[in-house]
């Protein structure tokens, strides 16, 4: 259909049975060449991009982590003085244990709600892509709006959070300035517009387990619960580890919900109290225009997702057999 | 014993509670973005608060476009022009890298596509030192061009083009154009990308939306005087954050596009984000 809308290829010009035109083996060459070489041509943009703006510079973020570097771009080598001074720099580890914190108290209860949510989407039902869309919409809020818009409901004077905790009795929170509180907050942030998407990529696993499992359980007297235990979770084992290993890598480098949150300040609160590992990286690299010892933490907070992926996966790998 | 396992399968009157419980925690925030953006700053802080839109939304949208240091108008067309940019590169090149991975021999494809699916585990965000180096060294700083051309094709989008031409495009087809005398780029052209067509839909619908959303590489690369969208909104909540009512007008006027696109093809999208989880 697709090649009838197609201009006509160029004219025979030696039908076939004849003996070649003088035209016809620089032509014959030419396809041969085509059908060799522009494969290679076809994926170089993603290998040429790639490599000059991804792992170009992410290489050389150690290098640079090597040196004393500096706005003006003098840059003297200090061998691992950055790392030295990095792992006695209070303010690196409280970025890293609040980037943790926050990490642990999102994504647990995300995948936890996420598994519900899909579980309860699993059914035939009205309106389903309605509800779908219904919970997938945060996931489409940028992330600048979200840090804006919980900003004001996590407000300690006209915030709705405090203004709803206070009709149980709850005394007014100041969620920003307290450590557990805006770990709280943010976290809250990061699961409001993760769990609807991760629900979704549940589901879709969910749906590609066979039916007859359930009904060979089900005859066998197992409940909505026991099958969900012992069918559902351990199919969609790897999906867990997926979803799981995607939020580690994009979890630890949180940014933008804290920067906003705490209106625009790179500090993350008065006393540091919610400034994530990305920050602390930014302050040093954009603000103190340190470039080595900003891109010390940005390699060290790289070893740091590489590691929490192995423990996660080695975790999830374990919990869900 | 159908009808057993079917009622298994049907929802009871609470999942939809559930349900719709969820769905009204999602939407709250983005419906609650809207009223505050149609009030005044006064009416805001009401006791108990007002859950209601109110006339103010023309005023405050004027006050945010006639706001000099956020260049909000400005931010706008920025990012219509980055979004669409990455977009049509982004659809173009993994269609063509995603064909060649898919239909075309060529020695090393396996290692190669391998190599590609693990770019898209690598945090290459990590990078913006360097990165932010370059672009200076190129002169690309505060230019709208540092946060388009790196982003002109990506893993994700060549996979995910992959994964579809793999099933989408019949090789009988391919080989009676060949024959035909097309050359393998008239192939992709007129054969392949035709039928691409759904998925590469999918593919810039969610590129648009992420480009849109892009805010920590432009926070650092650009200045406030070319702003993205992302970037306006964040120097209008910086300086304005007690001033709820502009920035909130700010934030749902960012919002808008996208919730838009959203309405228009919700359907498109979750068919898109659902087959790549079962792929991956």
């Amino acid at each position: 259909m697709s090649l009838r809308t197609a201009p006509a290829a160029p004219p025979p010009q030696a039908p076939v049975g004849e003996p070649p035109a003088p035209g016809r083996p620089a032509r014959y060459r030419l396809a041969r060449w085509d059908l060799k070489y522009s494969p290679y041509l076809y994926i170089a943009p993603f290998f040429l991009l790639f490599g000059a703006f991804g792992a170009y510079p992410l290489v050389y973020t150690a290098w640079v982590s090597l040196h004393d570097w500096n706005l003006i771009g003098s840059s003297s080598f200090v061998g691992l003085d950055n790392y030295r001074a990095l792992m006695v720099d209070a303010d690196f580890w409280n970025a890293v244990v609040n980037t943790m914190g926050i990490f642990v108290i999102a994504t647990v209860p995300q995948m936890v709600l996420a598994l519900a949510l899909a579980n309860l989407l699993n059914r035939g039902m009205r309106a389903r892509t309605l509800f779908r869309m219904g919970v997938l919409v945060p996931n489409v809020t940028s992330v600048a709006a979200v840090g804006i818009v919980f900003g004001q409901l996590f407000g300690r004077d006209f915030g709705l959070v405090n203004y709803l905790l206070g009709l149980f009795g709850v005394d007014r929170v100041d969620w920003q300035a307290n450590t557990w509180s805006s770990w709280i907050a943010i976290a809250t942030m990061v699961d409001w517009r993760w769990t609807g998407y991760n629900a979704l990529i549940f589901l879709a696993a969910m749906q590609a387990i066979p039916r007859d499992l359930y009904e060979s359980a089900a005859i066998d007297g197992a409940s909505r619960g026991r099958q969900f235990w012992s069918i559902t979770i351990p199919m969609l084992r790897p999906t867990i580890i997926f979803a799981v290993i995607i939020s580690t890598i994009g979890g630890l480098q949180l940014f933008t919900e804290p920067l906003l949150f705490g209106n625009g300040r790179i500090l993350g609160g008065s006393l540091r109290q919610f400034q994530t590992v990305a920050m602390y990286m930014y302050e040093n690299a954009f603000q103190r225009f340190n470039y080595g010892y900003g891109s010390a933490v940005a390699w060290t907070l790289f070893m740091l997702i590489a590691l929490m992926c192995a423990v996660n996966y080695l975790l999830v790998r374990r919990s869900a057999r | 014993m159908l009808s057993a396992s079917r009622r298994l399968w049907q929802a009871s009157p609470l999942t939809y509670v559930a349900l719709v419980l969820a769905v009204a925690m999602s939407v709250f925030p983005i419906y609650w973005m809207f009223v505050v953006a149609t009030r005044t700053n006064d009416t805001i802080n009401n006791v108990p608060p007002s859950l209601l839109p109110g006339g103010e939304l023309t005023t405050n949208a004027g006050r945010v476009l006639a706001n000099d240091h956020a260049a909000f108008l400005y931010g706008l067309v920025n990012s219509v022009v980055v979004s669409v940019a990455v977009t049509v590169s982004v659809v173009f090149f993994s269609s063509l890298a995603g064909f060649a991975f898919a239909k075309l021999r060529f020695r090393g494809r396996g290692p190669l596509l391998m190599v590609i699916v693990g770019t898209m585990m690598v945090p290459v965000q990590l990078g913006i030192i360097p990165l932010y180096m370059l672009m200076v060294k190129l002169g690309w700083n505060g230019q709208l061009q540092a946060v388009i051309v790196p982003f002109l094709v990506t893993g994700f989008g060549v996979f995910m083009m992959r994964q579809y031409a793999s099933q989408a495009v019949a090789d009988e087809l391919i080989e009676a154009a060949r024959v035909d005398g097309c050359s393998t780029f008239r192939v992709f052209w007129n054969v392949v990308m035709p039928a691409l067509r759904p998925a590469a839909a999918v593919l810039g619908l969610l590129t648009f939306m992420q480009t849109w959303n892009e805010f920590l590489w432009p926070f650092a690369v650009l200045d406030p005087d070319t702003p993205t969208v992302q970037l306006s909104l964040s120097l209008l909540a910086t300086a304005y954050y007690t001033d709820y009512s502009q920035v909130f007008a700010a934030t749902a006027m960012a919002t808008l596009p996208l919730l838009a696109v959203f309405v228009l093809f919700g359907r498109q999208i979750i068919g898109g984000i659902m087959e790549g989880a079962v792929k991956a």
